[in-house]
């Protein structure tokens, strides 16, 4: 194209009136700002959660902090077993420490109802296996799960190796009985699993399992605190971890 | 050029279809269906409203990164009010999710994901609905 003098003075105008219109152009699309973000985690490194759960201390056939759990949370009751989705539950005692068991436990042991929850390991499997950083250890010992990252691939339920963790077949809503406003349900195709009630700990109350049990078979506290009512008890008494044998580091103590 | 006048009258006819669907509502000064909001009254939102329909999807992400990665659920406004980080609990204690969410959600063909967890009714089952500001609990 050949532009003569005259022609070219007339683009030069065109482009320069162009360049004006950029401006305001731009803050139209631009004068979304972005919201203030807090610090990137409140969570204190200072403290490590843990639970003692004291064997053989439940009253018969007490389920009150399974049933906490379920309603605070919204664990739907699904009756397949293959589908059924589960926080805090209990199983025999053989099952949950296999390594015990012998064809002469003690009868006291034997078909014992033991409280089994997620472990929130000091090196969690789960974690490490994790494609999409849905689930990760915090900075205070709870390992936590983001549903909004899930992408369903079931890795850390390969990966766990207490069975802590269930996933959505179905959707989970219509197994409610009663749903909690207040907690959000969860997905089809999500995996869920306990989170020591995190979302309680950020308002300094205790997990709701704990609160429920009428016994005080379980005790909750901080593991790097000295004086806490869980050190205080792991350092007088006989405690056992799940599978501590394979280096996971397991949060969770059964005193004996 | 050949065939000058067919080209330039299809040229025309084109950019006259195309741009129908401007004459049509210039025609009749308005479209069909807008949507109208159920705003709350006498009460105003966490942030000005203005800033609010600008940006409270990325303020539902950023709350959504502080309480679930971060583990704070305490929001505070610019106005240096403190606000609970709870999609129900805090947004659905003023707004109704059909009267207010799904009118521009449904009108704009955005379909967020939130409900599919998220309870959309703060009083369903047997609740103890959460107050607003943090400091009341």
């Amino acid at each position: 194209m050949d532009v003569d003098r005259r022609g070219f003075i007339k683009l030069a105008g065109i482009a320069f009136v162009g360049l004006l219109a950029a401006k305001p152009i731009f803050d139209v699309f631009s004068r979304a700002e972005a919201p203030k973000i807090a610090a990137e985690t409140e969570v204190s490194s200072k403290i490590k959660w843990g639970m003692a759960i004291k064997i053989g201390n439940c009253k018969d056939g007490c389920t009150e902090c399974i049933t906490a759990c379920d309603n605070i949370h919204n664990v739907p009751d699904i009756p397949d077993p293959k589908h059924e989705i589960k926080w805090i539950w209990d199983a025999n005692y053989e099952e949950v420490f296999p390594e015990q068991d012998s064809p002469y436990i003690a009868n006291s042991l034997k078909s014992l109802p033991v409280l089994v929850l997620c472990n929130h390991c000091l090196k969690p499997p789960c974690c490490r296996v994790c494609p999409t950083g849905a689930t990760w250890k915090r900075a205070d010992g709870i390992v936590m799960m983001d549903y909004h990252r899930c992408i369903g691939c079931r890795y850390c339920m390969a990966g766990c190796p207490y069975g802590a963790r269930s996933f959505n077949w179905v959707d989970p809503r219509p197994y409610i009985k009663t749903l909690n406003p207040d907690y959000p349900t969860r997905t089809k195709g999500v995996v869920e699993k306990c989170d020591f009630c995190e979302e309680r700990l950020a308002k300094g109350l205790i997990p709701a399992c704990v609160e429920a049990c009428t016994e005080k078979v379980l005790v909750f506290g901080d593991l790097n605190d000295p004086n806490s009512d869980i050190r205080k008890l792991l350092a007088t008494n006989y405690s056992i971890q799940r599978k501590a044998e394979l280096g996971t580091g397991p949060n969770i103590y059964y005193v004996i | 050029m050949y065939d000058k006048g067919k080209i330039i009258a299809g040229i025309i006819i084109f950019l006259i279809l195309i741009t129908f669907p401007i004459w049509y509502l210039t025609a009749h000064s308005q479209t069909s269906h807008v949507p109208s909001l159920e705003t709350p009254i006498g009460n105003e939102c966490i942030e000005p409203t203005n800033w609010m329909l600008d940006n409270h999807m990325k303020l539902l992400d950023s709350w959504r990164n502080q309480a679930v990665r971060g583990g704070n659920y305490t929001y505070v406004a610019s106005d240096g009010k403190e606000w609970d980080i709870a999609l129900t609990g805090t947004c659905l204690a003023c707004h109704d999710k059909a009267e207010f969410c799904d009118q521009c959600h449904s009108y704009e063909g955005v379909t967020p994901d939130c409900w599919s967890c998220h309870i959309s009714s703060p009083t369903s089952g047997n609740s103890t609905a959460s107050g607003n500001i943090t400091g009341a609990q």
